[in-house]
């Protein structure tokens, strides 16, 4: 029963992707009906493939659609403000040329794959951070920061709201 | 309209110009990774969206096209991009290259540290 | 043909980045710098063949541009396994 989820629910997101892909293509409407039927066909063959592994660990929370709305707002908001902010440091930092590097470790308190890859894909893009190494087990992360202020750090003074947002869009 | 687009296009290209030049000038393979990740996603999102809003005006179905597979070119990308630096990074830290100047570095002292390969030597010098 | 000219400025501009960071790509000197060069111009391409398909009103070269993204982030990935331990 599980199985056939975890399939089904894949087909149908590569479905969705498909749809996506090929909107505004079709001779009737949006989409046109050989299109159709090749993408429901590559969708389940997708979903068969790769069911398994993409819900392998704790991955259904996901699919709630008030993380959806609460991802967009995330991008909108604090992501775009946060990775403004981090190109500009980089312009600083290039014209200056002072840094003040180290590998630095601290503990989000994550537990699932998808918070763990939220949070080290935000880490990356914003501000002096960048995610090196994330421990499986104790989920630890190794970060090189750019301007280290203390050898070893908080998540909040590494990465400020960011652990926060991961918990409530991603786990 | 078009005040907007040209407002991303010069964006755009300031920012993958710095990243350009963050990529020769800073000292190690870390802070490189730092300066291009960072300015070539960001400058590669306005450049991406100056074309998205441009089909959004074109309007139709070649516009409509053009804007819906420049949207999914900026969700692949900006969700790519972080990931394969990240693995870049990690490869890096594992094939024995030191962080320039480093005040602190827990990952070699948490034992994931440096294993002996050929390959983080540098090759000429 | 060009259609649309601020695109097709853009994507010269961009022709002229990925030349700087050939640059890096072949001076070094680890063979992680060049990895990371390698990466930085596959953004830059994919940003490039979207620019040039807005200017030459080419719906087609979006579509190579979102493979190019893929299959380079696949790439990127597999020369990082390599470094790490070598072709296993």
């Amino acid at each position: 029963m599980r199985r056939v989820a975890e399939w089904a629910t894949t087909a149908t997101l590569a479905f969705v992707v498909f749809l996506v892909l090929a909107s505004f293509t079709g001779r009737w409407g949006v989409w046109a009906p050989e299109e159709l039927l090749a993408g429901a066909i590559i969708a389940l063959l997708v979903g068969l493939a790769t069911g398994r592994l993409v819900w392998a660990r704790g991955g259904w929370r996901l699919l709630q659609p008030h993380r959806w709305l609460l991802f967009l707002v995330y991008l909108v908001g604090p992501f775009l403000y946060a990775m403004t902010r981090a190109n500009l440091d980089v312009a600083w930092r290039v014209i200056t040329g002072r840094i003040n590097p180290g590998i630095v470790r601290f503990n989000p308190g994550l537990r699932t794959d998808f918070g763990r890859t939220f949070l080290a894909n935000s880490i990356t893009l914003t501000p002096g951070t960048l995610t090196v190494d994330v421990d499986d087990g104790s989920g630890d992360f190794y970060v090189h920061w750019i301007n280290v202020r203390d050898p070893s750090p908080t998540a909040d003074a590494v990465c400020g709201p960011f652990p926060g947002w991961a918990r409530r869009v991603a786990e | 309209m078009t005040g907007l687009i040209y407002a991303f296009l010069a964006i755009g290209a300031a920012f993958n110009a710095l990243g350009a030049v963050a990529l020769i000038r800073f000292p190690d393979v870390y802070t490189r990774i730092h300066g291009a990740t960072k300015c070539t996603t960001f400058g590669s999102i306005f450049s991406i969206l100056a074309v998205a809003v441009y089909g959004i005006a074109h309007g139709g179905g070649a516009g409509g096209t053009m804007a819906v597979r420049a949207f999914l070119a900026l969700g692949f990308l900006l969700l790519t991009n972080p990931t394969g630096s990240h693995a870049l990074a990690r490869a890096a830290h594992r094939s024995g290259i030191k962080p320039f100047r480093a005040v602190v570095d827990r990952l070699e002292e948490a034992g994931h540290g440096p294993r002996t390969t050929d390959h983080g030597r540098r090759e000429n010098g | 043909m060009i259609v649309a000219l601020p695109f097709a400025a853009a994507g010269l501009a961009m022709l002229g980045f990925i030349l700087v960071c050939m640059v890096r790509l072949s001076i070094g000197p680890t063979a992680a710098d060049r990895a990371v060069a390698l990466d930085t111009i596959n953004t830059l391409v994919v940003a490039t063949m979207v620019l040039l398909g807005a200017a030459f009103d080419l719906v087609v070269l979006l579509d190579v541009a979102l493979v190019y993204a893929l299959l380079s982030y696949v790439g990127t990935l597999y020369i990082a396994r390599y470094l790490e331990r070598g072709l296993a």
